[in-house]
């Protein structure tokens, strides 16, 4: 197990060392600095700490029989048998891992009557798709598809297993993980392969402007979850590859305390994922009225109007309009910030735009570090006449 | 009804960033604060207890000044509160966060109903709530938007799909993770927080758990780690347009039209 361990005699300036932690997790305790439970093991007073006081030991844990665990697996994500586009995408990048460790893709398919829907996944060249058909697997309920899981992990023993990070992705992984006893990074924006065949997981963390790269080294399953419109779906092939293999898993292992009364289709909403064009207000906007002109804005576009996370939180705006950690992933083909600053946890949700154009008044806003085309100016003076040069130029 | 709220102590900001010269992590020192989401968690519990009578008791694991968290949720109506606390616990990753709040739970006197926030704005992992349940093998239901019916076997509730809506009835004793916005969180009462100025947290550390072993907590119990911090990369291409506003104005919206969305 890795640790810390302090040599009081090389520490040069103890309150220097300190200083190094951003977690404050290092005390004085009886005139010895003492490590406490804030600690996150980032290894910052190791590497810019005096030479040789925080010492990091790495002591090889026990580790399972990693060859004993291969082929990425992709959970087919639902509702009712439609497939959810996430699912396409991790396919995707599962072929690419799965290419560099020389292994196989396979899906893990759950639910009723389903069959025919997976013959689909068979033009995405998978090796495998694995079949739980049962009533009790209709719709979505921790207990019963946790089963599924388990019984198809115990059976194929996959190395890695990429979930969506969807509502039923996100309560189902977790679950899985903590029966296998195995590590889950959610939200993964990057993921890559060792050739020991550990996940390399990538995603902002620790709630600010960093980036962790996260490893699970003595255990599987590796699992990651990962959102829609991340990674990149691949092409469908013209024909069939693979085949299904259809389970069986005993009803009795399928019983749940919840008792699912109905499933119903929300009202169709414009949702700022579906937008081909969106227009952002950030905190760049001084009072709820202004968002009117970023709504005209966004019309003129065919588009939508999307916000920060302060904006939702002062009431202004829907939390459906979100982008970001905390809100909703978009990668339209175009999108104009205006007044946004450009947390980390804001483009992590948008940064995968195809065309991005920040509007701030702050030349060193992180915005601009994100955008392919950064405006240096005042949101209120060019929204305006951006919006009368696109009317006059539809005029003429 | 018996009702347990997980809570957590997170830093009052989000701004952490790393000099990308030295390579160190630039931390405000700022207050922390009870994360925002939790509120929501436990003003649905509020309101359970108004309706259907019962107590309202706060855990939360951390470091000793996580207390400050429980006082706060005192002051808003919580009428327990018990702090999960040991040096073993540093480190820990999702998984041995859970486990070890199961291991808190099982040691207070029984519970109906676990209530947890969609996520945090530290960890921002939204897995904590799923994980819990699975180790208190009991069954759970994430992004709840709705109570519909609470009888004394069971509560139904509206879980948000997205595109679709789920109701599903959950026989007690469960888990919840509600949604921000199930319910708008009451503000703090200032004689509540007098009145309960004083008042004990019990403390739980390692030796009070029925699993005493130290490979399970911590660092040692976290089959995740951290190999590197890092500043994001930043975009290849970038041009950036500084002049007045009706230059930078100009080049806008002749890039737009060139890229044909006008």
């Amino acid at each position: 197990m890795p640790k810390l361990i302090v040599h009081q005699d090389k520490i040069k300036n103890i309150e220097n060392l300190i200083k190094t932690c951003p977690f404050g997790a290092m005390d004085i305790n009886g005139g010895k600095l003492e490590i406490n439970s804030a600690c996150k093991m980032c290894k910052l007073c190791v590497k810019k700490g005096d030479p040789g006081a925080v010492e990091y030991i790495e002591e090889k844990g026990v580790s399972v029989d990693k060859s004993k665990w291969n082929d990425i697996c992709v959970y087919v994500d639902h509702v009712n048998g439609d497939i959810h586009p996430v699912t396409y995408e991790l396919i995707g990048k599962a072929k690419e891992l799965a290419g560099k460790i020389h292994q196989k893709v396979c899906c893990l398919f759950m639910g009723e009557d389903i069959a025919g829907k997976a013959e689909d996944l068979l033009y995405y060249g998978i090796d495998k798709v694995y079949l739980y058909e049962s009533h009790r697997l209709k719709h979505f309920s921790i207990e019963p598809y946790t089963a599924v899981f388990e019984d198809f992990i115990k059976r194929e023993k996959p190395c890695a297993i990429l979930v969506g990070a969807t509502t039923v992705g996100r309560q189902l992984a977790p679950r899985v993980a903590a029966r296998f006893k195995t590590g889950l990074t959610a939200d993964c924006t990057i993921l890559d392969i060792t050739e020991d065949t550990d996940l390399v997981q990538i995603r902002p963390a620790f709630g600010g402007n960093i980036m962790a790269q996260i490893c699970t080294p003595r255990n599987r399953p590796q699992m990651a979850t990962v959102r829609y419109k991340v990674m990149n779906p691949p092409k469908k092939n013209s024909s069939k590859s693979g085949t299904i293999v259809s389970c069986h898993i005993e009803d009795s292992k399928l019983e749940s305390g919840i008792d699912v009364m109905n499933v119903y289709e929300k009202e169709k909403v414009k949702t700022i994922e579906n937008a081909e064009v969106l227009v952002v207000a950030g905190r760049g906007v001084k009072s709820k009225d202004d968002l009117g002109m970023i709504q005209k804005l966004a019309d003129l576009l065919g588009g939508e109007i999307a916000c920060t996370r302060p904006l939702v939180e002062c009431g202004w705006m829907d939390a459906k309009k979100q982008i970001g950690l905390s809100g909703r992933t978009v990668r339209p083909k175009l999108i104009i910030t205006c007044g946004v600053s450009g947390s980390v946890q804001f483009a992590s949700g948008m940064n995968n735009s195809e065309h991005i154009f920040a509007i701030n008044n702050n030349p060193e806003a992180p915005i601009f570090k994100v955008a392919s085309y950064g405006i240096v100016g005042d949101i209120y003076e060019v929204v305006p006449q951006l919006i009368e040069k696109i009317q006059k130029g539809r005029e003429a | 009804m018996n009702i347990i709220v997980c809570i957590k102590q997170v830093p009052g900001t989000n701004k952490v960033e790393v000099d990308p010269v030295t390579g160190v992590l630039k931390r405000e020192k700022v207050d922390s604060k009870m994360n925002p989401y939790d509120l929501y968690a436990l003003e649905t519990a509020l309101r359970l207890k108004e309706a259907h009578g019962g107590v309202v008791k706060v855990i939360s694991m951390g470091p000793p000044q996580a207390k400050e968290v429980l006082k706060e949720a005192f002051s808003m109506g919580a009428d327990d509160g018990v702090l999960i606390s040991d040096r073993a616990f540093g480190g820990s990753d999702v998984l041995s966060t859970s486990y070890t709040l199961s291991q808190g739970i099982k040691k207070l006197d029984g519970f109906d109903l676990i209530l947890c926030g969609k996520q945090t704005t530290d960890g921002d992992t939204a897995q904590v709530g799923p994980e819990l349940s699975e180790f208190l093998k009991i069954p759970s239901v994430s992004n709840v938007t709705k109570l519909i019916e609470v009888t004394n076997e069971n509560i139904t509730v509206e879980m948000d799909m997205q595109n679709t809506v789920e109701i599903a009835k959950i026989n007690f004793p469960c888990l919840l993770c509600v949604d921000k916005d199930i319910f708008q969180p009451r503000l703090p009462s200032y004689l509540k927080k007098m009145a309960t100025k004083n008042k004990e947290i019990r403390v739980l550390s390692l030796n009070d758990f029925e699993d005493k072993n130290t490979d399970n907590y911590g660092l040692n119990g976290s089959p995740t780690q951290v190999q590197r911090i890092f500043p994001p990369e930043s975009n290849g291409d970038h041009e950036l347009w500084a002049g007045d506003g009706k230059s930078v104005t100009t080049k806008l919206y002749d890039k737009i039209k060139e890229l044909k969305f006008v």
